[in-house]
């Protein structure tokens, strides 16, 4: 066998000829080649989502809140052997619940979906959840998620809190990339203006993960990471009883509500009717009631009707009227004008209703007398301190631009509508070439014609008339928590008209009249003393919209309140009863059996379902 | 002289020491695998770090128990040993549970079992034996058609079991069988066979049917100037061609797409860099990304982030060289590489310094084994060659192997401790 012996020296040289072999290769992937290197990054960037900011009503009360909703993810892969029949038990779901889900994600194609979190059961109620997480080492591949989403302990004032949403790519683009893809940001009301307070700071992490981005643990220990910081809570002017009661009040109507603490210019409730449950909105319900109420384009629920609905504003103009009149020295405080059934001039023809005669100005409001205030604007308009009419229409204009109207308000919320009031270049436009004169553009002085406002505005010329010449932009938030800014210092601004307070302190007699002797004789409260004025805005389209405006108590004013019920007709009908029923809710915290039959018929008016009623 | 006294004087412990370092670096290894800093503890028996101490204990306990042997037993306990391995494993075919598309484990209670990790050793004896019995001689036809049955037999049983890099082990005892003077023919021709089959499926037939030709004309043509005396040459020359051509055209692709399965089909194109999908060479990546990912010297010990990832499958068993590569490095690895390399020569040194020819032919035996295993574990790691799933022996997690190292191993050092009292 000797000869064979040289062969060892082979098989030696073989051997180490492999390992020579695999010292170069180790050589080039270790130290040569530096794409290996690239391909293996391991730290993962997470970030923390800090809690949104809390929202409370102008008492303290909760009203947009943080739930946490509770998930179970699965990685297929790492799912072993277990007890089925006590993960079911333990998560309430049958055993062909659970077959049917796995084998629904198994039927899902591609090499890193066995590897990959996926849902697996949502929405579970929190006591199943935590006595899951008791026993969840028993099953593996299976992993807790909480998320965090709103809740509305009160269910009401949708509109004006809002919701939140994903961002949208826009969205995104806009904030230069501060979302994350599937972030949630405010999409409407609230949530959209006070968007940067409540939204909080977010956190960053960074974490050791694997080829699939799963956690391992933290990176350094976590030397590197920043914490997220809480969005900061708001306190709202709302008082949420209110406006839970005015929701109430309104169900089955369109129309709107605005009340405001004339002191502050705090807007007390904010009605859009027909209203929904803002709680519909999340979660997984989120996307199909969304649809519903986007369907819905007879009552258009999502529309947010006191910032953006325009009507002309009708005889809740007439007090304003009277005061810039008498202001301009068009006319005096006792002028009186007599009125057969109407305004009659040189052709025109203004309707009024019977009433009795007026001796001034106050009994105008009171009786709300078309023809007088007819009269006082042509009186205004030809006044001679104006070379013409178009002086006079300009004059007019500024009077309404000193009491906000036809133009936004500047209240916090996003999607407010201006309105239209109309200078004399406006009328200049529109009869080109021909000479317009008072009486062309005589219907303004009832508040009709081309004069279009919102809820809010007359709200807030009603603040303005209670507080007898001034008042402070309508608004929604009264503090934010730790605030430095100087977000709510427009707020803070007394605006104040240039008319003599003294006549506003005279004209609150006939709007007080109006209420105990006039229009409005439903609106009136217990030993309140109510100062208001109906309108009726003229609607081509159907039935006349309801128009009331007030404020109470008189002496005092603590409460200005505008409501708008649309289709029902007469203003001292229906919008009257319940602005006062909501004045004396707020007022005295309840409403007096004696007026609990018109609360009761309040409620049970239906605008929406049945034919309208007719009445007044 | 006393026995005792004989034994403890030629114990090789130079490859004791070597064979415990590997085993100490091996399960140092299973524990970075397992590492992670909150929940790790070092004597969980749960996990596969506190096994494979049990199985390195119960290794100890085998080594002891071999080298308290008659020596004499070892030799003639070869046959019968082999025969109970065979039976053994022709039983695990029948009785053994399909575990990933192979059925080479037996369960016993909590413990799984391969029989194919015993078998080596088995076989390894078993022609020692053969080879050095006084009737044979590798002159004989017959003698190199048995021993050559010796491997064949227990490789194809553990081929129908589903587990082909353990039948590749078996194969890779020809390397004893060389060294004992079979003919190169085979060897070469095994060689140039497994070549052309490669090459065929890389470029297919035709390429490499006009390679073949443009050879042949060229040996033709040199050969024809002196006609006569190259005659029997030409003749040779033309009959491997046409060989060569038959087997290009009609085998290989009845192998390649009857034989193997499809799995082996994708490996073996992932190694020819025909394919790359994502699934196929994905243990391959991960595994080169974590070695590469080690640099010079490594990320440290325990520090090894891929590692902690689970980013590389089979991990602690046939892919625990990537932990080697990430922790250590090149430094590391290399280190590791040049030890078995050592590991190996020292073995062989061992066989060649036998007056025992038995023992010489076991020595190789074990030397062939381990290199296979060396080889293709590592080669597979660095995406050398195709993935087929064997364990780096000493340092990948598992009792089986483990064990069957641990005899193979204590089984010649018992030998060699004798290797003076036979004269024979």
């Amino acid at each position: 066998m000797t000869d064979f012996e040289p062969r060892k020296y082979v098989i030696m040289g073989v051997m180490v000829l492999f390992g020579l072999l695999y010292i170069g290769r180790l050589f080039m992937l270790q130290v040569v080649d530096e794409s290996l290197k690239t391909q293996a990054s391991d730290v993962g960037e997470r970030i923390i989502f800090p809690a949104r900011g809390l929202i409370y009503d102008r008492n303290g009360k909760l009203i947009v809140g943080n739930q946490p909703i509770y998930e179970l993810l699965v990685v297929q892969q790492q799912v072993g052997e277990m007890d089925t029949t006590r993960f079911c038990e333990l998560l309430g779901i049958t055993d062909s619940q659970f077959t049917a889900r796995l084998q629904k994600l198994r039927s899902n194609p591609g090499l890193f979906s066995r590897l990959k979190p996926e849902p697996f059961l949502q929405q579970i109620p929190y006591e199943t959840f935590a006595q899951f997480e008791e026993h969840r080492h028993e099953f593996p591949g299976f992993y807790p998620q909480v998320k965090m989403v709103r809740s509305y302990p009160y269910g009401v004032a949708a509109h004006v809190v809002g919701d939140i949403g994903e961002v949208s790519k826009r969205e995104r683009e806009q904030s230069n990339y501060y979302y994350e893809l599937g972030e949630y940001v405010g999409k409407s009301g609230l949530e959209k203006q006070y968007e940067e307070v409540l939204r909080g700071t977010k956190g960053k992490q960074y974490y050791l993960k694997d080829n699939i981005g799963r956690y391992l643990g933290p990176f350094r220990d976590g030397a590197f990471d920043t914490a997220a910081v809480a969005g900061t809570n708001l306190t709202t002017t709302l008082d949420i009883e209110l406006q839970q009661y005015g929701e109430w009040l309104m169900q089955n109507k369109r129309g709107s509500i605005v009340a405001i603490e004339p002191a502050t210019g705090e807007i007390l409730a904010f009605i859009s009717s027909p209203a929904y449950d803002p709680n519909l909105l999340v979660g997984r319900v989120r996307g199909e009631n969304f649809t519903q109420l986007l369907r819905d384009t007879v009552n258009k629920p999502l529309v947010n009707r006191p910032l953006t609905a325009l009507y002309p504003p009708g005889s809740t103009f007439k007090p304003l009227m009277g005061l810039m009149a008498v202001q301009e020295e068009a006319i005096r405080l006792g002028t009186s004008y007599p009125c057969r059934g109407g305004y009659l001039h040189a052709g025109v023809r203004v309707g009024c209703h019977a009433h009795e005669p007026i001796d001034d100005l106050n009994e105008a409001i009171q009786h709300s007398c078309n023809a007088y205030f007819c009269n006082a604007l042509k009186q205004f308009l030809e006044a001679e301190q104006f070379e013409n009419e178009s002086e006079g229409i300009d004059k007019w204009a500024d009077y309404l631009a000193q009491f906000n109207l036809g133009r936004k308000t500047g209240v916090d919320l996003p999607g407010e509508y201006g309105g239209n009031i109309p200078a004399a270049s406006y009328f200049d436009k529109l009869y080109e070439g021909w000479r317009w004169k008072a009486i062309t553009v005589i219907s303004l002085s009832i508040g009709q014609g081309e004069i279009t406002t919102t809820p809010i505005q007359i709200a807030n010329m009603y603040a303005a008339l209670a507080n007898e010449g001034y008042y402070y932009r309508p608004h929604l938030v009264k503090s934010i928590a730790h605030d430095t800014s100087q977000l709510l210092q427009q707020y803070r601004e007394k605006q104040t008209i240039a008319i003599d307070s003294a006549y506003f302190h005279y004209i609150l007699d006939g709007m007080e009249r109006v209420v105990i002797d006039g229009t409005a004789r439903l609106a009136r409260i217990d030993s309140v003393s109510v100062c208001g004025k109906t309108g009726t805005a003229e609607n081509p389209h159907g039935e006349d919209h309801s128009l009331f405006s007030a404020f109470a108590p008189k002496e005092n004013p603590q409460i200005a309140i505008a409501v708008v019920v649309e289709n029902s007709g007469f203003g001292g009908t229906w919008a009257a009863p319940i602005a006062s029923l909501m004045m004396e809710f707020y007022l005295k915290r309840k409403i007096s059996d004696r007026r609990k039959w018109l609360e009761q018929r309040m409620v049970q008016a239906d605008f929406i379902h049945e034919p309208e009623e007719v009445e007044g | 002289m006393s026995l005792r006294e004989n034994k403890s004087e030629s114990l090789d412990w130079l490859t004791i020491f070597m064979f415990g370092c590997l085993a100490l670096f091996g399960w140092l290894m299973i524990i970075a695998v397992d590492f992670r800093e909150d929940t790790f503890s070092l004597f969980d028996f749960g996990s596969q770090h506190g096994k494979q101490l049990i199985w390195i204990g119960s290794s100890v306990v085998i080594a002891t128990l071999i080298l308290l042997l008659d020596y004499r037993f070892i030799t003639t306990l070869a046959y019968p040993y082999y025969a109970v391995m065979l039976l053994l494993l022709a039983a695990t075919l029948v009785l053994a549970p399909e575990v990933k598309g192979a059925r080479s484990w037996f369960m016993i209670g909590p413990f799984t079992f391969q029989p194919s990790e015993l078998a080596k050793a088995a076989t390894a004896l078993a022609m020692a034996k053969y080879i050095t019995s006084a009737s044979t001689s590798m002159r004989q036809f017959r003698t190199r058609v048995v021993s050559l049955m010796l491997l064949v037999v227990p490789a194809g049983l553990i081929i129908l079991q589903g587990d082909t890099g353990s039948a590749i082990v078996f194969l890779g005892l020809i390397i004893v069988l060389f060294r004992e003077g079979f003919p190169v023919t085979l060897p070469l021709i095994g060689m140039y066979t497994a070549a052309l089959f490669l090459l065929t499926v890389k470029y297919g037939p035709v390429v490499i049917i006009i390679g073949l030709a443009v050879v042949f004309l060229a040996l033709v043509g040199l050969m024809a100037r002196n006609w006569k005396h190259n005659r029997t040459r030409v003749l040779a020359v033309t009959t491997i061609f046409l060989a060569s051509v038959s087997f290009s055209y009609f085998v290989v692709d009845y192998v390649f797409n009857d034989v193997l399965k499809p799995h082996h089909q994708t490996r073996l194109n992932v190694l020819l860099g025909k394919e790359y999908s994502a699934g196929a060479d994905y243990n391959v990546l991960q595994s080169k990304i974590a070695i590469g990912s080690g640099g010079w010297v490594g990320k440290g010990y325990l520090e090894g982030t891929l590692t902690k990832g689970d980013f590389v499958p089979e991990q602690s068993t046939d892919f625990i060289f990537s932990t080697v590569g990430e922790e250590l490095g090149f430094v590391g690895s290399a280190f590791l590489v040049t030890f078995f390399v050592l590991f190996l020569l020292r073995i062989l040194f061992i066989a060649e310094r036998q007056r025992s020819h038995f023992t010489r032919v076991y020595g190789y035996g074990v030397a062939s084994i381990l290199f296979v295993h060396f080889a293709v574990n590592i080669g597979m790691a660095i995406g050398m060659l195709p993935v087929v799933g064997i364990p780096l022996p000493f340092i990948s997690y598992g009792g089986s192997s483990l064990w069957g190292f641990t005899i193979l191993i204590f089984l010649l050092l018992k030998l060699d401790a004798n290797r003076k009292l036979v004269l024979r």
